[in-house]
């Protein structure tokens, strides 16, 4: 259900410390800054703390003696003080802000890149929305901890250890009482951030699994509706609110114990204070001006302190948000380019299976390989079909030829060349594929058709559209550059499969890969499509993963495939006559049919 | 141009009177949401404005002391000292337990109203036709339930919380100021000015600015998601380095965004401290030229200016409530549009019972149009009788699975009845009618959770013999077992793994094991390989015996185990008969049967 409990590859247990200097490579350029911002914030709250001791002297000075005219430097003094505190935090301010917001799109640039090159099994393993929520809001934490938690954290203590200097020097018993209350403060701050750590995870793995049952009630709106299951699906939704509600709930009532320890410890203190200050002044150990520096030190003391516990928890925060991005940017990557990668000259598009296996490498041991074994030879030109049960290995088979999966053992060679010889670039040049599932992406038809050639001309896009029977293209509301996908206008199954065809063609590989591209066709356009079909089949090498007869037709040869093995190959008439499987995997009805016209 | 329901939710050009109907639209909801609570929002403004009372007392107490107590035990006298020192505990105790029990209260509110606008959301979609969610999209009706609720739910956690309390902790300390010294009160009030100044241009500025941040991080988000969903294609067609400079611009739009966002803080933030900071050395100037008098004590001086310090502290926070008020408000508006949309199909009022069903479907009279110009289905009469089982024949467009929509109630006929055993469609209870017919169609949706619990979703207190039984009968049986744990194989985790093919079975075991009296099939084998097909047509002849039934399909070999073939052009049945007595004809069945049967061999 959790999309959380799924995760892939766990953190394994690393010190905060540890975990976070991994950012070091990503924000080294930033860090001279940041020490800046650093400087800064320090003088500000420096600063900030010289003010009272102005107070100090004014009140024991001028203000005793009644002396007025000492009032007016007082005044231009702290006045200066309160214009360079503002400057200092403008200073700050001003230094991280770029810095952090590059290394946050150096980062996330980084991330889509690597997660563009890993392998199709790895997006396999990890749903599309863990992967966005590290490259959206964890970059974001990390940005905001990078230029203002991490700044502020070690200028907070710093300031903190200062005030207490200023503090200590008024009056080392004040001090004493400030120091000594203020530890229920850390330790409760510490134990807090457990505490709450723990029910901000739970909460947020509730509102993953409640936007899960939202978008799966309104996607299998159809279902539900046609079973009468509405009530039924709001008695989950609700549970599901309902529990969320209450960590919500528990996750407040830990906030409000962090509060009540924030404000109250403080409030003792000063009351404490109050008490020995008074005391002191009439025992004589301290002056009045003393008194009111210490309150004014406080005051200004205040939020350094009080900010420590949410710092902190930003920093555990940001650790856990670094763990996971370096989960991603660690996953391994077997598929790349190779190092001394080899091209191929005249490609004349011969496509070779030598003892081709792959099995999952999540499988049970006493499970078979799932493609098991395969040699088959496509020669230049010829149009091959894969023929077997739902199961059997096709669509792997033809995922292998363009390395979204690697064999895992023997190789498929084009012209010759092992694919993994060549760079990626290279081989996905030489042979361009079609899916099942037809995936356009938000840009203009004309973008989508021509993605795996970019520089062919207006005739070739029409030839390619035309042979697709993807003619309604020129229908759509801007035609040709109508906006289709995620952001644009929304085509049916049928015609994105012609679509994701067209691109297919487009591309004029030497091999052609089709992994049942006429599935979502109605029989009278798949007729079309097959005609056209076969002018672009007579030149270019093709497998085509086929369910129906007529799509074997288009074929020179069929190869079936039983259990992950290739069993027979040969003529679609051929194979009729002599297997009894093909006939069984790929002859329509015949007993029913006969019963029918009988 | 009307702005009722979602209608309009795409403009930006409202006029006044529009405007006020949204506005006025998103009120109703909103008291609607409070109305509930409204005695615990009383509460929780009550306790909040006591906890605000007791911190803001602070400085005033040590003024006192420093005044009064401190005189006071000079003269011997300790009483002062020990009253205005358990005053501070006081006052202390009862800030801080006040605002933690305020903390708890708020989110009991907030959580209450959230709840309850989620579960309505959820439902209302649920209860909206299919019409509307296939004019809607998807995208937005799962984005009104997640990211608009979110934004509502910013507000409601800390937006509200830091208005209120900012503005009660300002409003207080102005008070105790007054109270203490009123001069420095004034002068307090007079930095309110250039804090006002300051704070609209905030407003103004960063209200632009975090729009930008909204739709430029959208953008983003739509990118990746979209090439990681399809990052196949991407990597076969080698897109990787366009992608990469698109998102390349998509993120630095965002960083600029960002940015400067961040740099409006940067002018904001020193900004306050400023105006705060001139403010502290008037009220030090001015005071301390009145303690020299003897005018005003040293006490006061020094709580006026610890007031002073603390008195702009909320302004930064208040400043960004504007902006989350904005995207709720906007959340909001949404929200109460998709709430306000009336179910085209709507349930019953008075609902007629049908317990037991024989599954006679007429048409009578019936027109289908989405407009006037856009006729579906013209005016057609048709008879289906009980037990009957019809195979729909025809090109992507006849009209077949309008036709499917209607006998399933997903939608309602412009004109005619449609209607079961004599029911019309749309007085019988929702319970019965979805009982009596199930539909299964080609996109076969699978919920989390295991293989078991989506075949049971046809029939919720299934036992386990019967949902095997319900998948031996179809076909999937076989490649269940073969899964890792079998029944309860987790289809997610696996989803990947599970074929469409496979998927259709199990969405075939899930209308098996509902056991409707009328079956409507709308492309449901068409992901199929031929075996498994013919497996389930086997099962389907008995399975279909006793019921009516509805076969639409591409493949002509459906057609074996009708009773009856109906021929769809142009919303029209164009021929009707039994398979054989349109086989021999000379219409279009009998070419189309004709140029199937070549393909065969």
């Amino acid at each position: 259900m959790s999309p959380q409990s799924d995760q892939p590859e766990r953190v394994k247990a690393v010190g905060t410390f540890t975990a976070i200097r991994r950012l070091y490579p990503y924000a080294q350029s930033a860090m001279p800054f940041i020490y800046l911002g650093m400087a800064a914030a320090l003088a500000a709250g420096i600063v900030a703390l010289l003010i009272p001791q102005v107070l100090r002297s004014l009140v024991d000075g001028p203000l005793q003696s009644g002396d007025s005219s000492q009032i007016w430097p007082a005044f231009f003094i702290v006045l200066g003080l309160g214009i360079v505190e503002a400057i200092m935090i403008a200073l700050r301010r001003y230094f991280v802000l770029t810095p952090g917001t590059h290394v946050e799109a150096r980062m996330r640039n980084t991330l889509y890149m690597t997660l563009q090159h890993l392998p199709v099994s790895f997006h396999d393993r990890w749903p599309s929305g863990q992967l966005l929520s590290r490259a959206v809001s964890d970059l974001n934490l990390i940005r905001r901890w990078l230029s203002f938690g991490l700044v502020l954290l070690v200028v907070n203590v710093l300031t903190i250890i200062v005030g207490l200097l200023f503090l200590v020097n008024i009056s080392w018993v004040l001090g004493v009482i400030f120091i000594v209350t203020s530890i229920p403060l850390w330790i409760y701050g510490y134990v807090f951030e457990k505490k709450y750590s723990i029910v901000a995870r739970r909460s947020q793995d509730q509102t993953g699994d409640l936007a899960t049952a939202v978008e799966e009630s309104v996607h299998g709106i159809r279902v539900l509706k046609a079973f009468g299951r509405g009530k039924h699906a709001l008695v989950g939704f609700s549970a599901q609110a309902e529990s969320l509600r209450g960590t919500e709930i528990e996750k407040a009532r830990a906030i409000a114990g962090i509060w009540l320890w924030l404000l109250l410890v403080p409030d003792v203190m000063f009351a404490l204070g109050l008490l020995g200050g008074v005391w002191l002044v009439v025992e004589g150990n301290i002056s009045a001006g003393d008194l009111v520096a210490f309150f004014a030190t406080a005051t200004v003391l205040r939020f350094p302190v009080e900010s420590i516990g949410f710092l902190l928890s930003m920093t555990f925060d940001a650790r856990t948000a670094a763990d996971r991005f370096f989960e991603v940017m660690d996953s391994a990557n077997p598929i790349t380019d190779p190092e001394h990668p080899e091209t191929i000259t005249d490609s004349r598009g011969h496509l070779q299976f030598t003892n081709v296996h792959y099995r999952y490498p999540d499988s049970p041991a006493n499970v078979p390989d799932l493609v098991n074994g395969i040699d088959l030879s496509i020669e230049p030109g010829e149009t091959m079909a894969l023929v077997g049960l739902t199961g059997s290995g096709k669509s792997t088979i033809t995922a292998l030829t363009t390395r979204l999966y690697d064999v895992t053992e023997g190789s498929i060679s084009i012209d010759g060349v092992d694919i993994r010889n060549l760079t990626l670039i290279e081989l996905r040049r030489h042979l361009a594929m079609a899916f099942e599932d037809a995936t356009l992406f938000s840009s203009s038809v004309r973008e989508n058709v021509l993605m795996g050639r970019p520089d062919s001309t207006e005739e070739e896009l029409r030839e390619a559209l035309s042979i697709a029977q993807a003619d309604f293209v020129y229908d759509l509301p801007k035609g040709l550059d109508t906006l289709v996908g995620e952001e644009g206008l929304s085509l049916s199954g049928g015609q994105r499969q012609r679509l994701a065809l067209a691109r297919a063609v487009a591309a004029k590989p030497a091999v052609l890969v089709l992994d049942d591209p006429l599935s979502a066709l109605d029989v009278d356009t798949e007729a079309l499509v097959e005609a056209a079909l076969r002018k672009v089949l007579s030149s270019t090498t093709a497998l085509i993963v086929a369910h129906r007869p007529s799509t074997v037709m288009l074929a020179d040869r069929v190869a079936l495939l039983e259990d992950g093995k290739v069993t027979a190959v040969g003529k679609h008439s051929d194979l009729l006559a002599t297997s009894s499987h093909y006939r069984y995997v790929i002859s329509s009805l015949e007993e029913e049919e006969q019963e029918v016209s009988s | 141009m009307s702005v009722m329901g979602t209608s309009g939710e795409e403009r930006n050009d409202y006029t006044k009177d529009e405007s006020r109907q949204i506005r006025q639209r998103s009120l109703r909801l909103l008291g609607s949401l409070i109305a509930p609570v409204r005695l615990r929002v009383v509460l929780t403004m009550a306790v909040v404005v006591v906890s605000t009372a007791a911190q803001v007392a602070g400085p005033a107490l040590i003024a006192y002391g420093i005044d009064n107590a401190l005189p006071a035990l000079i003269d011997g006298e300790t009483l002062p000292l020990v009253l205005v020192v358990s005053a501070y505990l006081f006052t202390g105790i009862v800030g801080a337990s006040m605002i933690a029990w305020y903390t708890v209260l708020s989110a009991r509110v907030s959580q209450a109203i959230l709840f309850d606008l989620r579960k309505r959301v959820f439902l209302h979609t649920q209860r909206l036709s299919l019409e509307f969610h296939e004019s809607y999209t998807s995208g937005r009706i799962i984005a009104r339930q997640t990211s608009d609720l979110d934004a509502i739910r910013e507000l409601l956690d800390s937006g509200i919380n830091q208005l209120v309390q900012g503005a009660l902790y300002m409003g207080f300390i102005a008070i105790a100021m007054f109270s203490l010294d009123w001069v420095s009160g004034v002068i307090l009030f007079c930095a309110l000015v250039p804090l006002g100044f300051l704070t609209r241009w905030f407003q103004v500025r960063s209200q632009l600015h975090f729009r930008e941040t909204r739709t430029t991080s959208a953008k983003l988000i739509v990118h990746f998601v979209e090439t990681m969903t399809g990052i196949r294609a991407v990597k076969a067609f080698r897109k990787e380095e366009r992608n990469r400079e698109q998102f390349g611009g998509l993120v630095e739009n965002y960083r600029d965004a960002n940015a400067r966002v961040i740099q409006l803080f940067g002018i904001f933030d020193p900004g306050l401290v400023l105006i705060g900071n001139v403010a502290l050395a008037m009220i030090l100037l001015v005071g301390g030229l009145r303690v020299s008098t003897g005018d005003l004590a040293i006490g006061a001086l020094l709580g006026a200016l610890l007031y002073a310090r603390q008195f702009f502290a909320p302004a930064q926070e208040m400043a960004m409530f504007y902006n989350s008020y904005q995207s709720a408000a906007a959340a909001l508006e949404k929200i109460s549009g998709v709430l306000e949309e009336r179910p085209t199909v709507a349930d019953p009022t008075t609902p007629i019972d049908l317990r037991k069903a024989k599954g006679t479907v007429t048409f009578d009279g019936v027109e289908f149009a989405y407009n006037a110009d856009k006729v579906i289905l013209p005016k057609f009469d048709l008879a289906l009788p009980a037990g009957q089982t019809v195979a729909m024949v025809g090109t992507t467009g006849a009209g077949k699975s309008t036709l499917a929509k209607l006998i399933s109630r997903f939608y309602d006929p412009s004109q005619g009845t449609v209607s079961l055993d004599g029911v019309d469609l749309r007085k019988l209870h929702p319970k019965d009618l979805r009982r009596a017919i199930v539909m299964v169609t080609q996109e076969a949706y699978l919920f989390s959770g295991n293989v078991a619990d989506n075949i049971a979703l046809g029939k919720p207190d299934a036992t386990r013999e019967e949902i095997i039984g319900a998948a031996k009968a179809v076909g999937a049986h076989e490649f269940i077992e073969a899964l890792p744990n079998g029944y309860d194989t987790d289809v997610n985790k696996r989803g990947g793994r599970v074929s469409a093919g496979q998927r259709q079975l199990l969405s075939f075991a899930r209308a098996f094991i509902a056991d409707p009296v009328v079956l409507i099939l709308d492309e449901a084998t068409a992901s199929l390989d031929i075996p498994s097909e013919r497996l389930v047509q086997a099962g389907l002849q008995t399975l279909l015996s006793d019921r009516t039934a509805i076969i639409i399909a591409h493949r002509l070999s459906t057609v074996a185990i009708a009773d009856r073939v109906l021929v769809m052009e142009h919303g029209r049945v164009i021929e009707d008969g039994t398979p054989q007595e349109l086989i021999s004809g000379s219409g279009k069945f009998a070419q189309l049967h004709a140029a199937w049967r070549d393909s065969l061999v």
